[in-house]
């Protein structure tokens, strides 16, 4: 057994697990049978409601465009934010406290406040001080958010990168005589990068799912609001919208999550680096030892 | 400067922040280490559950879920979670959202602790003849739980920040009336400053005890 909790089972043991299997199937039955109940008593079962989902038009009106915006919103985030992280992470790291201090407090400050505060004031900035058309603002309010945010978390996976690789890399760069300048550009970020991939990929995935709060809260079009609109023009099949906009989402950040594993186990495995990894969710947990804040999911 | 902020309950809407944190941390706490509990027990049908529940919930949006427990849950299917005016129940809706998002996170938190416990611990407590309920309940646990302390401080926060998500289905909590003071007021910094200094105070010191209670009750290995 590769179990820590329990011991390879004996007749009794055996017997229990029956018993629970049992009684666990009988309560998810009822379960499933009130929410399908409840389903069929309000009409949510109807054909009607559902067949548009499998009509090309739902997908090429509603769906598909609200889908391009999500991703378009996550990629933009995601191509600003990066290269501020990775500012903001080597910064944190330097020998000089008028870099390493400032840095540190802006990381901190973004980190620890909601994204949809960022994007609200995202929003409120850009109809005030600038005169980006009001068509255009709900996507740089959401981006904007987005960048503020992420690029802190960005920082932390960054430094966390940096730091997980072995001392003897640094101290063997110094040897040679590598200037503090050469040894993160020549042997450390190189290095880094491909350590922090996982925790970079995984981080995608609370992009994504940020972005529809775009959509919730500051009309920006994007995939939930798809599911809004459609339930709206397809006779009320909250249900059926919901569900489909869900099952997206759900393939997409599942695709991502097992690319982000996937790429961890790869990494682990590579015999010529240094095994350095930042896993999946050690981001997060590099938050709390540094200063607080923290918490991305 | 200041004068604007006697026409708002800037209080009370924190107020409500704290309460959604509290009631949602309390219940993806337990629903969470039941979740924990079935994927690292011995039945696979349960462990199966726990997989399944976890993959699927962590991926959705909480947006998804929580305009879902207000458009779906209450409007379509009508149901109301025992309240009658319209305030309480999205209150309960969203706090109910946030549970069932939440614990999944609370349950891989739990798990990474429980995996930080060398299978030689529980072999050796096997080897001195504890039978199963002491080799979880003296061994084990005592040690998973120690390591779990940060990452379910991680979960933590970002359940107090998730807490605005709320403002999707109108709960006034501090989103809520950030959006409403900057659409009346001129005063879009100051009033971000506050609305944003509120949340470093909610989360940050959170951050910091936890991390230190959890470095303090590390398990050293």
């Amino acid at each position: 057994m590769s179990s820590v909790l329990y011991d390879a089972q004996g007749p009794r043991a055996k017997r229990r697990n029956v018993v629970l299997t049992v009684v666990f199937l009988v309560a998810v039955a009822a379960l499933l049978w009130w929410v399908f109940g409840t389903l069929k008593d309000k009409g949510q079962l109807e054909w009607a409601l559902w067949e548009p989902f499998f009509h090309t038009e739902a997908w090429s009106t509603y769906i598909w465009p609200g889908l391009q915006n999500t991703l378009k919103a996550a990629a933009l985030a995601v191509i600003i934010a990066m290269p501020l992280g990775a500012v903001l992470g080597i910064a944190r790291l330097s020998d000089h406290a008028w870099v390493r201090v400032p840095a540190a407090v802006v990381v901190e400050f973004f980190r620890s406040i909601p994204v949809l505060v960022l994007m609200i004031f995202g929003l409120a900035l850009f109809a005030e001080y600038t005169n980006v058309s009001s068509d255009d603002r709900p996507l740089y309010a959401v981006v904007t958010g987005l960048v503020l945010y992420n690029a802190s978390v960005l920082a932390e996976i960054v430094r966390a990168g940096i730091l997980a690789l072995p001392k003897g890399q640094s101290e063997a760069a110094m040897a040679i005589g590598l200037r503090k300048g050469q040894l993160m550009r020549l042997i450390l970020l190189p290095q880094a990068v491909t350590a922090m991939l996982p925790a970079i990929v995984s981080q995608l995935v609370v992009i994504v799912k940020d972005t529809a709060l775009g959509g919730a809260v500051l009309t920006y079009s994007e995939l939930l609001s798809a599911a809004n609109t459609m339930s709206g023009y397809y006779g009320a099949n909250v249900i059926a919208s919901f569900t489909v906009v869900a099952l997206i989402f759900i393939a997409l950040n599942f695709a991502l999550t097992s690319f982000a594993s996937w790429l961890e186990r790869r990494l682990r495995r590579a015999k010529k680096s240094t095994g350095a990894v930042v896993a999946a969710n050690d981001a997060q947990i590099a938050g709390t030892t540094g200063t607080g804040g923290g918490g991305t999911i | 400067m200041f004068d604007f902020l006697e026409d708002y309950d800037l209080l009370g809407a924190f107020w409500t922040t704290v309460q959604l944190a509290v009631l949602s941390a309390v219940g993806s706490l337990i629903w969470g280490t039941l979740l924990a509990a079935m994927r690292v027990g011995p039945v696979p049908l349960m462990r199966g559950f726990g997989t399944a529940y976890v993959n699927i919930v962590r991926n959705i949006p909480l947006t998804v879920i929580i305009l879902f427990t207000s458009l779906g849950l209450n409007q379509t299917l009508g149901v109301s979670l025992g309240a009658n005016d319209v305030e309480t129940i999205n209150f309960r809706l969203a706090v109910l959202g946030l549970i069932l998002y939440t614990s999944s996170f609370v349950c891989e938190a739990l798990r990474s602790g429980i995996n930080t416990v060398p299978v030689g611990q529980a072999e050796a407590a096997r080897a001195i003849g504890l039978n199963f309920n002491q080799v979880l309940g003296l061994v084990v646990l005592p040690q998973a739980f120690r390591s779990s302390v940060v990452p379910l401080a991680n979960v933590l926060i970002a359940l107090i920040k998730n807490t605005t998500v709320a403002a999707a289905i109108g709960v006034a909590e501090a989103a809520v009336l950030m959006k409403e003071m900057i659409e009346n007021e001129a005063q879009l910094l100051l009033i971000s400053a506050i609305i944003a200094f509120g949340f470093v105070i909610l989360t940050l010191p959170t951050g910091l005890f936890l991390g230190w209670v959890g470095k303090k009750v590390a398990v050293k290995r």
